[in-house]
């Protein structure tokens, strides 16, 4: 288990890090995490991307949880809002979050065939 | 039906999470002597009236505005019943939910408790805001994280920054091998 000393160290660490980056989060990538998103893998997808995320040391994405969205058929949902835009990905799988982090949230290409929808009007 | 145990956690972690709660607590307690299994999640949400909960492993009753059903609750139920178990459910308007599922552990219906360090590290990385308590225990051993500890010490230093992410994981994975069930 992590000692009171290991936590002390990693703060410190964390600081540091901190205030080499400024500004607000690049990405946020919003997971659906309803029982029928769970059912239809959204536990393995949300690990995927934290995985990719931490691999490629993306620090200024955010991953984060959402209800579900009430299309149980295109689950997992995943949103992805960058540079005020979002784009919701359906039927995402763990390759599915890679390749959306490497176009979309890297590069800002959308990943064409696996959009559901978007906040366009 | 969720093939993992630790799937139907996440699932009800949600409902916590939907009911408000800012802190919920996860225990697995594993009792192989009397052959028991024993899942409890308390939280601190808004609760449920009795009429509410005694009808609550009916897919009917939901307060879900996206669907007509709720799966979440009779799902764990099924695993109960097939298991020779019970589950418990006590809840207060305004204080808080007690979810008990019992189970006999060595029931062939029993699923596995599966890959719960994913399960618990998602939880806490993904709601920096709510406190976890998570509790396993395999008889007389014990892991436990209390997401609180560490946020007293780290600060101002959020629990989904990377640096605390992979330390979250790393005691995880070690404080089950250590119990003896970093593979289940
Ligand atoms: N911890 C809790 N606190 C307060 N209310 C709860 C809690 N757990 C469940 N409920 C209530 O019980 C209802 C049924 O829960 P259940 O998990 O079975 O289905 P659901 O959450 O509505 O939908 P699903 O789980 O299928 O996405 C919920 O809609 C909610 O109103
Ligand atoms: S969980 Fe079914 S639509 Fe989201
Ligand atoms: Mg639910």
């Amino acid at each position: 288990m992590t000692t009171l000393d290991e936590l002390r160290k990693l703060k410190e660490k964390a600081l540091d890090d901190l205030k080499t980056r400024e500004g607000s989060a690049s990405a946020k990538i919003t997971v659906g995490m309803g029982t029928c998103g769970i059912a239809a893998g959204a536990r393995e997808v949300t690990t995927a991307f934290m995985e990719e995320i931490e691999k490629r040391n993306l620090k200024d994405v955010i991953v984060a949880q959402s209800g579900c969205m009430g299309y149980c058929e295109q689950e997992p949902l995943v949103e992805v809002e960058k540079d005020g835009q979002k784009i919701v990905y359906k039927k995402v799988t763990a390759e599915g979050a890679k390749k959306i982090v490497a176009e979309h949230v890297i590069n800002g290409n959308i990943v064409g065939d696996m959009v559901f929808a978007t906040d366009e009007k | 039906m969720m093939p993992e145990l630790s799937l139907n956690i996440l699932d009800l972690a949600e409902n916590s999470i939907r009911a408000e709660a800012d802190f919920v607590e996860i225990t697995l307690d594993e009792n192989t002597k009397d052959d028991i299994l024993t899942l409890v999640i308390r939280d601190n949400g808004k609760g449920m009236d009795g009429e509410f909960v005694k009808q609550i492993t009916n897919p009917f009753i939901t307060t879900r505005t996206t669907r007509k059903v709720g799966l979440g609750i009779p799902f764990v139920k099924q695993i109960t019943d097939l298991c020779e178990g019970e589950l418990v459910i006590d809840s207060e308007p305004g204080q808080g939910t007690e979810l008990k599922a019992i189970m006999k552990n060595s029931h062939i219906d029993r699923p596995p408790v599966g890959d719960i360090v994913s399960v618990i590290h998602t939880l806490i990385v993904l709601n920096p805001h709510i406190d976890f308590l998570f509790i396993y225990k395999v008889d007389e051993n014990c892991y436990s994280i209390d997401t609180r500890e560490w946020k007293e010490i780290l600060d101002v230093v959020p629990l989904n920054d990377m640096n605390v992410q992979k330390t979250l994981k790393e005691d995880l994975l070690s404080g089950l091998k250590k119990i003896g069930r970093s593979l289940i």
